[in-house]
């Protein structure tokens, strides 16, 4: 039985800069990078030495957790650099590719033909399974668990995400092929949720034996935590729902149709300092230089793997996270606004009318980083709720995470939340609380106490 | 504008860590962020950031009460003039200039006092001043008589900031309006200065003037409760006409106050509705059963009709401006409509039945502002329970 889910509560900020539905083109870049940082909570362990080829496939780092999850170069080359950082924390494995790729080559067979064992040890050998994550806490799945159902989010709603609809475009074998190893994993269903604000694209509807709900409404609709909420929630920790991105799906459906880890995604550059924003086709882990050069105004700019909301900030030499579809170029606010709060405010963003953006509803807005503000207590009440659709009390659940209350915290449904589902929380936030950080800190101290 | 700038620049690191005024950080710190944003980027989580913050948010809380502010200053001067018999030889400038000469100092002497207090436990503490005060230091003023002794005043100020919210912790952390704490110190430690018919109205006579016969300076509540009757019509109290605190009278300026409020999104309509409500609800049971008051007085008071009560005395100040107070408000949304139809409720049962306090709303807020965390708090508990309810239920289907 599906079920269409129109959310009302959430805000869809008119941020310049949306790509084009264009594929641009550009130079392949020479170094790409495994980022153990991509991920919640691992402890990375490696497999490789600087010095060493590897192909596209062979397995770079492990999680010192469970070391059967694996990740794995996305070209052949040679290991340049493992970059770490503080207390040697590992930050990145970097790949000198070579000019023709050369793959791992791992068998040919249709997942409707293989047992949910067999499909298990293939995503994990192939370096694919960290594409599934689960919830409760948004971290990669444990090949031990089976989840109560499979969540694939064919919407994003993010300000300026790629369109889903456009990304999947001519990869519906992939796509259907990935469902296929994807429907033995679970006991339960395999939800798709489609947009409900325009035709979705055929990819999605011709798949077969999932169910399909239409979605609408502003962001957070797209979120796939939402989705959840509404049709299948996660009541208590041990409660597990597995979720991933169509993208993945397809890079999944690749390994099974042609036998190689080829992690090909098409990728937005978007972002007002962006000059022709568009798509691009760009391997998880590519460096952005190649694609940024020489479109990209001014100098005084940060660049962001993923949204604006959720994506984290790296340099012009970064690279392409490992969940992201986007690449955001933002100016930095970095400059004093002399009497600032007093202005009329025409080119910010706000919820609030007490600033007058609201007179020009259609203009798109040429946003920067910066805060507006400093971080104070929590004075203002009832703007998060206008942001944040679900049936969970906001503000009294990050003051339970702030006094480390965990019992409440349970009580309060931080099991159905992970930072990007309070995103838009901590965007209209006028005391500038650090709602992603904190929701993550309550996340991290219910994971280690109660497992 | 670069010139203020390079200032700041200038004399920064005589307040940093180890300089001679160390100590001073966060009185320099309030001046620098209250002349520049200061450049500070995301460096965590979302990268965009809604334009606002506390000072914006203050900022319009105080430009809506600029409307009351002006008529009320008119209003002392008109009152006053209207009590020597001089109301029509006086211009609308005049009447102005008589209330700015009265008014502006207990402006002056609210902010003065309360921000010197903050700026001292800011320095005691460490902390970074909080724009909390601003908006309380233009409130106090305004629900005061105007013939307040200006010392009087400050000592309810000193009572508001250091007991109302700095032993809670300060901006954000104390459970009673800060502005009705001042107001409700005032009334039970100075009840002369706060209640009767002699200190609403400003009657001091230059040489030659005199104050007409029969003057009443009686509110309009004041009336009511000990005679049942008032002299003044429905419009009058509407408009503004009327003796009363000095923000308080014009319902008009009010609800324009509350337009600003709720269309910027600060100020809670569901609270406002919701009060109004409650007091409809209330008037609405005395107006059935005024007829078995025991005295006739009551029984008038009791027979006014319900929308009548609620442009008389603070109510339409106190729901729009005061009972609004996120800070010691509910919280929740449900929340918001229990505790704002309470507080219109108790409102008019405590000015109808205790004469000795003519003023309900004040202390209606007060007491809701206690019972706030409870109904918070209940209405947490059935989202939990619920949430447990939902987990029961799909245990027992697995």
């Amino acid at each position: 039985m599906s079920k269409d889910l129109k959310i009302t509560k959430g805000v869809n900020i008119p941020l310049k800069g949306k790509a084009e539905q264009l594929i641009g083109n550009a130079d392949q870049p020479k170094v790409f990078a495994v980022k153990p940082t991509d991920f919640v909570g691992l402890f990375p362990k490696l497999h490789v030495k600087e010095g060493v080829e590897v192909k596209a496939g062979d397995p770079l780092i492990y999680s010192k957790d469970d070391n059967r999850i694996q990740w794995v170069s996305p070209v052949s080359g040679e290991v340049v650099e493992i970059e770490r950082g503080d207390k040697r924390k590992m930050l990145a494995v970097k790949i000198l590719a070579d000019s023709n790729t050369s793959y791992r080559e791992f068998p040919v067979e249709s997942p409707v033909e293989m047992a949910r064992e067999a499909i298990v040890k293939r995503l994990l050998d192939s370096g694919c399974w960290p594409f599934l994550r689960q919830r409760p806490y948004g971290t990669i799945a444990s090949p031990d668990d089976t989840p109560k159902s499979i969540f694939i989010s064919c919407i994003n709603t993010a300000p300026l995400s790629a369109d889903q609809d456009f990304v999947v475009h001519g990869q519906e074998e992939n796509f259907h092929t990935g469902i296929e190893a994807l429907k033995k994993l679970t006991d339960g269903k395999v939800h798709l949720t489609v947009t409900g604000m325009s035709t979705p694209s055929d990819v999605f509807k011709k798949t077969k034996g999932v169910e399909i709900h239409k979605v609408s409404g502003p962001h957070p609709a797209g979120n796939v935590g939402v989705h959840i909420h509404q049709i299948d929630p996660i009541l208590k920790n041990s409660d597990k729902v597995w979720y991933l991105n169509p993208q993945d799906v397809i890079i999944i459906g690749r390994l099974f149709k042609e036998g190689k880890y080829d992690p090909t995604r098409v990728v937005a550059l978007t972002g007002p300092k962006v000059k022709n924003p568009r798509y691009y086709k760009m391997l998880i882990g590519a460096q952005i230089t190649p694609y940024v050069d020489g479109q990209v105004e001014g100098n005084n700019n940060r660049y962001i793997s993923g949204d604006v909301l959720t994506g984290s900030k790296i340099s012009h030499e970064g690279f392409l996270g490992f969940y992201d579809e986007e690449i955001t170029v933002l100016e930095e606010g970095n400059e004093p606004e002399i009497f600032g709060w007093i202005k009329p405010g025409g080119n910010k963003f706000s919820i609030s009318r007490s600033l007058f953006t609201w007179v020009f509803p259609k203009k798109t807005l040429n946003l920067d980083t910066s805060m507006h503000g400093e971080e104070r207590a929590f004075v203002v009440t009832g703007e998060y709720e206008r942001v944040f659709p679900f049936d969970i009390y906001p503000v009294q659940l990050l003051k339970s995470i702030m006094i480390e209350d965990i019992e409440q915290m349970e009580k309060l449904g931080i099991y159905e939340l992970i930072e990007e589902d309070m995103a838009l929380c901590e965007v209209v936030c006028t005391s500038k609380i650090p709602v992603q950080e904190t929701l993550r800190k309550g996340l991290d101290l219910a994971k280690q106490e109660l497992g | 504008m670069k010139f203020l700038h390079s200032i700041i620049d200038k004399v920064e690191p005589n307040f940093e860590k180890g300089a001679k005024f160390e100590k001073l950080w966060p009185l320099f710190d309030g001046f620098k962020t209250f002349a520049m944003v200061p450049g500070h980027t995301a460096h965590t989580g979302a990268h965009i950031r809604d334009g606002i913050d506390l000072k914006r948010t203050m900022f319009t809380v105080i430009v809506a009460l600029i409307p009351a502010l002006i008529f009320g200053m008119w209003n002392v001067g008109y009152q006053h003039y209207l009590a020597l018999g001089l109301a029509n030889e006086m211009s609308f400038i005049d009447n102005i200039l008589f209330g700015a000469i009265k008014v502006i100092p207990m402006v002056v002497i609210s902010y003065g006092v309360g921000l010197a207090i903050e700026f001292a436990f800011c320095i005691y503490k460490g902390h970074q001043i909080n724009e909390g005060y601003l908006v309380t230091g233009m409130l106090i003023p305004l629900i005061m008589p105007v013939d307040l002794p200006l010392w009087m005043l400050a000592i309810s100020v000193v009572f508001a900031v250091v007991i109302g919210k700095e032993v809670f912790g300060g901006t954000g952390m104390n459970i009673l309006n800060p502005a009705l704490t001042a107001r409700v110190f005032a009334f039970f430690a100075y009840p002369t200065y706060m209640s009767g018919d002699k200190v609403w109205i400003n009657t001091s006579t230059a040489e030659g003037q005199s104050v007409v016969d029969g003057f009443s300076g009686a509110t309009v509540l004041g009336d009511l409760a000990t005679s049942g009757t008032t002299q003044y019509s429905a419009m009058d109290m509407f408009l503004g006409f009327i003796p009363g605190s000095v923000g308080e009278t014009s319902v008009v300026m009010i609800l324009l106050g509350a337009f600003i409020l709720i269309l910027a999104g600060i100020g809670s309509w569901q609270i406002m509705l919701s009060g109004v409500l409650g007091a409809l609800a209330m008037g609405g049971i005395f107006n059935l059963f005024a007829e078995y008051a025991i005295s006739p007085e009551q029984q008038a008071f009791m027979a006014v009709p319900a929308w009548q009560q609620m442009i008389m005395g603070g109510f339409a100040f106190g729901i729009v401006f005061m009972a609004t107070d996120p800070v010691s408000a509910s919280q929740t949304p449900r929340g918001k409509w229990i505790y704002g139809f309470l507080v219109g409720f108790f409102a008019i049962m405590i000015r109808v039945f205790n004469p000795a306090y003519p003023e309900g709303i004040m202390l209606a807020i007060l007491l809701m502002n206690v019972f706030a965390p409870l109904i918070d708090h209940y209405v947490v508990q059935g989202n939990i329970k619920r949430r447990m309810k939902r987990a029961e239920l799909q245990t027992v289907k697995a």
